[in-house]
């Protein structure tokens, strides 16, 4: 990429029901990341702590939604920003958070706050600061339109470079084999 | 303490494993389900998979391996019972008898739920009781069924008239308006020969009427020259395609053509049995039909030498279904005839040469069996000069919906969609959905349209719409019934029609937006070019047809311009909040316009 | 006398009776497929492997190679619906790669890659599936089933156990145990048998090898499905 007098692209990026682990993987450019602050800026995002998303260009997905807050701020994002991606397995299908999805919110939160040992005849947590859990939970496209994905738990350093290079220079993201993985 | 009941099923089945959907049936009539045990039993006796058992008894919808209540009541959910109001009458007996739809009562007793067409559209809304039929639903009826249930009173004891089927015969042309003497259509076949019978059904250009319209002649003739050890005559009266049951009448006042029909072919290709697959939802027609096969036999028109025609032996068997339409594709009929889950073969080879127990085999429907007994009466020439130049003869309809006059219509082929509407007595219509779900769309503008090969075939159902009718309704229903009735085999048609019941469900609840829009287009066009069989090819006409023709119906369903989930955001919250006791606002989420930028 | 068929323009030489997947993988061209296995009769069930034969769509797998044939495969339109199939596979089940033990050696995630899948698209079904730890060596996994019937085939004909077969209709349906309690550890199903070793995905897992290979060294780390298909094949048999 070379430099360039263009106006730089905003970008914010979020974690729903992830682990971080996506954006570990985005600092593991490394130095790429110099080039690439060259070209962007962020807006809302755990690297600059900014709380409410401005209008983006690119948003950033990592996680799926398992309660209300990860939709209010899903929506947000989609509501702000040009282009949304969705970064990792858990934002694609929903991943390790989703594997409670078989079982009914009510026994989980059953088990885990009443029978589990520790928590015996512990209450269930009802106060309105915390953000109260949804009965499934659900990759993004689910529930706001999503214009790339980037498959990957998490998507290698590589592979985000190679999406967001790909669209800074204006081309259709393009993932060869190498750069392909579910895990 | 199953062996009791079921010895002496085996016995009558001789231990073959092939009858396995009549044993089946019969040990379940008997206990109720199919006990463990039981399956025990008959993996001992018949010396078959336990997994045979069970993946043939998890097939089939009136099959249960767990106890389903002693009062199994199965609401028939066509389009023409929901537009008859059978929805309210489910709802009315769950209320009534405190059940929930779709679950078996705690003490045991009842179990409400749907199940596709049972073939009653011209009197419906019906169900079915422990597999019995019970005709012209209203509230009042409901009630009283009710009673009867909580009062355990046994099926004979309930008033007959709620088990009357009515013929409503209201058009005959030459199958259903001539005399027939039994025995008169084999003697002029013998007259004739095996080869000169084939050719006589040749020159009569008769097409399957079942709904592809083979040529009927040239299907004997492959099979009586495809080498096999033992050749079979199969009649299709699975009738499983919604707002058909122009089978059931021919069954039940016209039996004897049917079975000489069979007969007839049977002598033309050189076979020795000929099976009737005759759909479970007309379980109540096995006694009366076995009658009818019973004074055949006496009258030397089946078993051995027939009517003296040396060498010529031939018998008849009724084969239960139990409740699945796929059923009624041929090569998924045959493998449940062999006792097999009904799953469509890989083909070819066809069955006319590679078919029951990879036999050379005839399988037709029994409207076009029923044909045969004409043509061989009164000749070839004569029945092609009926109907159209590439229709001949006569097309039974079975017209329902919005018309004062539904029942069975006999016309020869060419009839105008107009001249039925006007016969039946229907106003102000709208649509009439020829062939059933996986048959045409036709709107007001085509009614000039023929009922013929060349511009509509037609299986028989004819099932009229007017004004007040929600077309995109239609087709939804017609979608869930596909989405049910998917065999599972292929992934196109077992995935897509759940993805495409779902879609339709979503714009239905007001969450669609023309991304779905798209996406139902998109999966109707996998499912027509991915599928195994016809019924998943077919399963998007319905939804292609009423957007072809009914575009705005779905129009206003599209009620958001952007994506929006499939699911009510708030509705997922609800068992959190019922968990936790909250209902403050951030315990709530609301359907909000979420614009994307330009 | 050679026959031969064109397959997106390059000339294959089959066997009488030979169908057209067996045909081109034993030239070396691969088309995707998942319930289709060079040891086992055809099934036809995944509908991967649909081709164009003479502009019309058909499984290869189960259509017999006729000479002269015009076959098309490697196009945008049938991967992209190829891709739609493979989607829905996806979306029917539970497919969480990152904490199952196939990931990397699993032929509908090879497939997925191949067909350059980049998300499930459709809504999940997230349905509720058992998973079977009874016997002592062997997992079953049914989360992951694609419903292939390799399992059933290869119990079937060559263990001659019947270990397994599908019950069940239409969106229901799902791989059934031969046996009362419905549990593997009560069948005589063995490490041993072919069927141990057939799932395409992973269902059927030896207990005790998990991620037994580092990432980067696994079967489609290595190389893409595309690039397997001659050591795939078996030794042909005439
Ligand atoms: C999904 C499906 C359902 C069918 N159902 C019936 C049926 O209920 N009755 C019938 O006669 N044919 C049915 N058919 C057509 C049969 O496969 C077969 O073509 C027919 O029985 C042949 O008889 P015919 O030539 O006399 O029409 C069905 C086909 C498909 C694909
Ligand atoms: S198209 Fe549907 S009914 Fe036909 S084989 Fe496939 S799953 Fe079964
Ligand atoms: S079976 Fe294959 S596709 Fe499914 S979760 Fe495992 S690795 Fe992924
Ligand atoms: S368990 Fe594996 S081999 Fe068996 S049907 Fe399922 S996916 Fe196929
Ligand atoms: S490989 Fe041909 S249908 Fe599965």
């Amino acid at each position: 990429m070379s430099a360039s007098t263009k106006p730089k692209l905003k970008v914010a990026t979020t974690s729903l029901a992830g682990c971080f682990g996506c954006h570990m993987s985005f600092l593991d450019i490394d130095e790429r990341l110099f080039e690439l602050v060259e070209h962007i800026e962020f807006d809302r995002s755990p690297l600059t702590d900014i709380k409410h998303v401005g209008p983006c260009d690119i948003g950033l997905i990592e996680g799926g939604l398992c309660n209300a807050e990860n939709v209010h701020v899903l929506r947000e994002f989609r509501r702000q920003c040009k282009v949304l991606i969705a970064v990792g397995a858990c934002a694609i299908n929903g991943g390790l958070p989703a594997q409670r999805n078989p079982i009914p919110l009510p026994m989980i939160l059953e088990e885990v706050y009443h029978t589990s040992p520790g928590l015996h005849n512990g209450l269930i947590p009802n106060d309105p600061e915390l953000p109260l859990p949804l009965n499934q939970v659900h990759p993004i496209h689910e529930v706001v339109k999503v214009d790339y994905f980037m498959p990957g738990c998490p998507p290698s350093g590589d592979t985000i470079w190679k999406v967001l290079t790909d669209l800074l220079a204006g081309k259709e993201p393009v993932l060869p084999h190498e750069l392909l993985h579910y895990d | 303490m199953h062996s009791a009941y079921i010895d002496p099923i085996l016995e009558r089945y001789g231990h073959n494993p092939t009858k396995l959907m009549q044993i089946l049936r019969e040990m379940q009539e008997h206990f109720g389900y199919i006990h463990s045990d039981a399956i025990d039993h008959l993996v001992a006796r018949l010396g078959i998979l336990r997994t045979q058992v069970e993946s043939v008894a998890g097939f089939y919808e009136f099959f249960y391996l767990h106890p389903p209540g002693r009062y199994r009541i199965l609401f028939s959910d066509n389009i023409t019972d929901r537009m008859l109001g059978n929805m309210d009458l489910l709802e009315q007996m769950c209320r009534q008898l405190w059940i929930e739809h779709g679950k078996v009562s705690e003490d045991g007793l009842v179990s409400v739920d749907t199940t596709s067409c049972t073939g009653m559209c011209d009197q419906g809304p019906a169900l079915l009781v422990n597999g019995r039929t019970v005709t012209r639903l209203t509230m009042d009826r409901v009630e009283v069924i009710c009673e009867l249930v909580r009062n355990e009173i046994p099926l004979e004891q309930w008033p007959a008239e709620f088990f009357q089927v009515e013929e409503n015969i209201r058009r005959k042309d030459v199958l259903l308006g001539s005399e027939f003497q039994p025995g008169a259509a084999l003697r002029a076949a013998f007259a004739l020969g095996p080869q000169a019978l084939i050719d006589e059904v040749k020159t009569a250009n008769l097409r399957g009427r079942g709904g592809a319209g083979f040529t009927t002649g040239l299907k004997w003739e492959g099979c009586r020259n495809a080498p096999g050890q033992a050749h079979y005559v199969v009649c299709n009266a699975d009738e499983g395609e919604p707002g058909t049951f122009k089978d059931r009448v021919l069954l039940a006042s016209y039996a004897d053509r049917v079975f000489e029909g069979m007969t007839l072919c049977g002598y033309a290709i050189g076979a020795q049995l000929g099976m009737l697959y005759l759909r479970g939802e007309y379980r109540y027609l096995l006694e009366p039909l076995q009658a009818v096969l019973e004074n055949r036999r006496r009258a030397n028109l089946l078993g051995g030498n027939i009517l003296g025609q040396a060498g010529f032996d031939f018998d008849i068997e009724i084969h239960l279904g139990a409740g699945a339409y796929i059923c009624g594709e041929e090569s998924a009929l045959i493998e449940s005839l062999e006792g097999k889950r009904g799953t469509p073969r890989n083909r070819p080879p066809f069955p006319v040469t590679h078919g029951y127990l990879n036999q050379p085999t005839v399988v037709n429907n029994v409207e076009t069996f029923a044909a045969g007994t004409l043509i061989a009466e009164r000749g070839g020439a004569w029945y092609a000069g009926l109907g159209t130049g590439k229709s001949a003869g006569t097309k039974l309809l079975s017209v329902s919906g919005d018309c004062t006059q539904p029942g069975i219509y006999e016309y020869p082929f060419g009839v105008t969609v107009a001249q039925v509407l006007e016969d039946c007595g229907a106003v102000n219509s709208q649509a009439v959905q020829v062939s059933g779900p996986s048959g045409v769309c036709v709107s007001a503008a085509e009614f000039e349209r023929r009922i013929a090969f060349e511009d509509i075939p037609t299986a028989g159902a004819f099932m009229v719409f007017d004004h007040s009718r929600d077309m995109f309704e239609v087709a939804r229903n017609f979608v869930q019934f596909f989405a049910h009735e998917s065999c599972g085999f292929c992934t196109p048609c077992r995935v897509g029609t759940s993805l495409l019941r779902n879609l339709m469900d979503k714009l239905h609840n007001g969450h669609g937006s023309p991304y779905d829009f798209e996406e139902i287009k998109r999966l109707n066009v996998l499912l027509q070019s991915m599928s195994h069989c016809g019924l998943g090819h077919s399963a998007c006409n319905p939804v292609l047809d009423t957007i072809a023709k009914f575009g705005p119906a779905y129009e206003k369903r599209l009620q958001h311009r952007d994506f929006t989930p499939a699911f009510d955001l708030d509705w997922a919250l609800a068992p959190a909040r019922r968990s936790t006791g909250r209902d403050d606002s951030a315990a709530h989420l609301h359907d909000e316009a979420i614009g994307e930028q330009p | 006398m050679s026959n031969t068929f064109t397959l997106d323009g390059k000339e294959i030489p089959f066997q009488d009776g030979q169908t057209v997947i067996q045909a081109a993988l034993d030239a070396g061209v691969y088309i995707p497929h998942l319930c289709h296995h060079p040891d086992f009769p055809p099934h036809g069930s995944c509908k991967l492997c649909t081709v164009k034969i003479n502009g019309r769509q058909t499984a290869s797998c189960t259509m017999k190679a006729q000479a002269g044939m015009v076959v098309e495969s490697n196009i945008d339109e049938l991967n992209d619906e190829r891709r739609a199939l493979t989607q829905m596979l996806f979306v029917e089940g539970n497919h969480f790669c990152p904490s199952c033990e196939k990931s990397g050696n699993c032929q509908l995630q090879a497939t997925a890659y191949q067909l350059h899948m980049l998300t499930p698209h459709f809504d999940h079904f997230y349905p509720n599936r058992p998973v079977d730890a009874s016997h002592p060596d062997y997992l079953l996994d049914t989360n992951r089933c694609i419903l292939c019937s390799l399992c059933v085939r290869a119990s079937r004909d060559v263990d001659g156990k019947n270990v397994f077969a599908l019950g069940g209709r239409g969106i229901k349906t799902h791989l059934l145990v031969n046996a009362k309690s419905h549990r593997l550890g009560d069948t005589d199903f063995s490490g041993e048998d072919k069927a141990a070793n057939v799932c395409p995905v992973g269902v059927i897992l030896k207990k005790r090898q998990g991620f037994a290979v580092p990432i980067g060294q696994r079967t489609f780390d290595i190389k893409p499905a595309s690039e397997y298909v001659d050591s795939r094949m078996p030794t042909k048999e005439v």
